[in-house]
């Protein structure tokens, strides 16, 4: 069968899909401050347990941008106060899953398993969820970079995309060393998604990798140009690495937060009208220490922060009491 | 590593050094000894643990910070580890429930050399040393017996690596690991007797399938797990790739021969159907070094074990 023959069925399950919701899950590896991304600044012990490090108050030069006269946003964040003036983000501060000791590894495990445990399994909750949805129209997902996240993996087959430089392989290589393959699962079994893949992400050509700088921005901007489309994907996870600012946390929790704003305002203009019934998740394994280290950093925490973005939510305001 | 996890950062609150300069503790190196290179993220120790134990390595730094600014606070810049007294916290630590009185430099050794020697290390070790070298999931039996050889020699690891030669478990599966990018860059262009692939080409090999040099995701170190390797869309990275890199190669190898000279031991009948009824040469060497035996590291040869391991 060639592959236009295999394409075609694969588009009419997409445009059969039973929603036209998006949710984007994006995974922040590291552990984000939350006292640095939404600094509560009326409160006096926030300068007390900061003295380096603390995002200046409202008003003063770099200072944050007001929110409710007690949080505020740090100003790299900028591009995002526009989404909660709008009623488009919602807050949530000192969030955190059910996780209480501190390794990245088994934190981002139980984020993504969906246990509240972690190893409690060995796929994730979304891609459960892609299956449960309407038991097994399993083209709902998508997963940019070059691996699947474990929140993605499990018995939905999630299409990946990719930038990559290389030229592609023509489909005669594949068929011959899809033969070869017969005999090895773990090959066979990858080689066959990987064509899967191909054919639902044909036409989605990502061009070659930007700079580490971008991205997050390439791939949220991706995300939104395949989401956008009728018969895209609905749920897409992607992520940033770069979080676990154990020193120099100013500067580089700067340029951090300036890279995740930039790539959230694409991903929304990419998406264009969908935005409106689109919910972005915005998450981190854990929280870190409320005092700062001795390193002009904070080390490994519980409370962090996460962020729901998009028309669908229910925003403008900060949750909890 | 003191670089890479901000030991060189860190100051034991008491200190001099942390007084004049406002600046205090970094467990992140400490947190990531006892996590991922001793006792294991379940191997018994408490947050409180990780800070004595940050404490304890506080001083613990190298000489070689660049920058006219760094020079200045740090001193001049060797590659050399150093001891830098005056960031080191004062005063006894307890650690793992053992006491250490106030000794300097030499706290952080006679810590290293207490964990090395816990029953939590040995487990950790002769695990990793299991999945590297037998399989992905090792059998329990494998691990139990590195552990004894690591605890039994005092935590030789030469000795524990001859304990691993040693045991049948090693023999069993000729091609039980996958290659990393790296093995499989350096092996395919050994067996295509070419050169190399000149600096900008290699790193950006190695960058697109997902290797980049001295850039590992995490102080975990690299991944050693196949699922790890192979998933999907990185396979067909290592698919392009080969597709890419045979077609700089000489036109007159021949790809039967190559694959005799290489995987022949281990070479399943579709692959040797496939690759002797390719299309072209760079076809021919495209699918073998594509083929999962290729893709696949195997120590069969070594010693004359093979014959008996080959199936």
């Amino acid at each position: 069968m060639t592959a236009l023959g295999l394409a075609a069925p694969a588009r009419l399950a997409l445009a059969a899909a039973p929603i036209d919701n998006r949710l984007a899950i994006v995974i922040l590896r590291g552990g984000l401050d939350g006292l640095h991304a939404a600094p509560p600044h009326g409160d006096p012990r926030y300068r007390e347990l900061r003295p380096n490090i603390a995002v200046p108050a409202p008003g003063e030069p770099g200072g944050a941008l007001d929110l409710d006269g007690y949080f505020g946003l740090h100003p790299a964040l900028a591009p995002l106060l526009e989404m909660y003036q709008a009623g488009q983000m919602l807050i949530l501060p000192a969030a955190t899953t059910s996780y209480r000791a501190r390794s990245h590894f088994d934190g981002q495990n139980l984020l993504e398993n969906g246990t509240m445990q972690p190893h409690g399994a060995t796929d994730g909750w979304l891609n459960r969820a892609i299956v449960h949805l309407n038991g097994g129209d399993r083209r709902l997902g998508l997963a940019l970079g070059h691996a699947l996240p474990l929140i993605l993996r499990g018995p939905a087959n999630v299409p990946t995309c990719a930038p990559t430089s290389f030229p592609e392989a023509d489909e005669d290589l594949l068929s011959r060393l899809a033969y070869i393959y017969a005999n090895d699962p773990l090959f066979a079994a990858a080689l066959a998604e990987a064509r899967r893949s191909k054919l639902a992400t044909a036409g989605m050509n990502m061009g070659a990798r930007p700079r580490r700088r971008g991205q997050f921005k390439f791939l949220a901007e991706a995300a939104g140009k395949l989401m956008s489309a009728s018969d895209g994907p609905r749920i897409a996870a992607f992520e940033s690495t770069g979080w676990d600012t154990h020193f120099r946390q100013v500067d580089r929790l700067g340029v951090q937060l300036h890279d995740l704003a930039e790539g959230l305002a694409a991903f929304r203009a990419r998406l264009g009208p969908a935005w409106d019934r689109t919910a972005v998740a915005v998450v981190s394994e854990f929280g870190r220490t409320a005092a700062e280290n001795g390193s002009r950093g904070t080390d490994h925490g519980v409370g962090g922060i996460a962020l729901l973005l998009g028309g669908a939510v229910i925003g403008g305001r900060l949750a909890g009491a | 590593m003191i670089s890479y996890l901000d030991n060189q950062l860190s100051m034991g609150p008491n200190s001099p050094a942390a007084r004049r300069s406002g600046r205090g503790l970094n467990e992140n190196l400490a947190r990531e000894i006892l996590e991922l290179h001793t006792l294991g993220v379940d191997g018994g120790y408490t947050q409180s643990d990780v800070t004595e134990f940050a404490k304890i390595l506080t001083g613990w730094r190298h000489g070689a910070l660049g920058g006219k600014r760094a020079r200045q606070f740090f001193g001049p810049v060797h590659g050399d580890f150093e001891y830098f007294g005056r960031a080191h916290e004062p005063g006894p630590k307890h650690l793992l429930g053992r006491r250490y009185s106030e000794d300097g430099e030499r706290e952080g050794m006679a810590a290293l050399k207490h964990i090395a020697g816990h029953p939590s290390t040995a487990r950790f070790l002769a695990t990793k040393l299991d999945r590297h070298f037998i399989a992905d999931d090792p059998p329990p039996s494998a691990g139990a017996k590195l552990a004894r050889a690591f605890q039994d020699s005092g935590g030789h690891l030469g000795q524990m690596s001859a304990a691993l030669v040693a045991m049948n478990e090693v023999w069993a599966d000729p091609l039980p690991k996958v290659k990393t990018p790296l093995e499989l860059i350096l092996s395919t262009l050994r067996a295509a007797g070419a050169d190399g692939l000149g600096e900008r080409r290699f790193l950006l090999s190695l960058r697109e399938l997902g290797h980049r040099t001295f850039a590992a995701p995490s102080p975990a170190g690299w991944p050693d797990r196949a699922r790890d390797w192979i998933a999907p869309e990185a396979l067909m990275r290592r698919i392009e790739w080969v597709r890419q890199a045979v077609a700089r190669l000489p036109g007159t190898l021949n790809p039967v021969a190559v694959a005799a000279a290489t995987i022949g031991p281990v070479m399943s009948a579709p692959t040797a159907k496939m690759i002797a009824a390719a299309p072209s040469v760079q076809e021919g060497l495209a699918l073998l070094f594509a083929a999962h035996e290729f893709q696949r590291r195997k120590w069969c040869w070594i010693g004359d074990r093979c014959s008996e391991a080959s199936p």
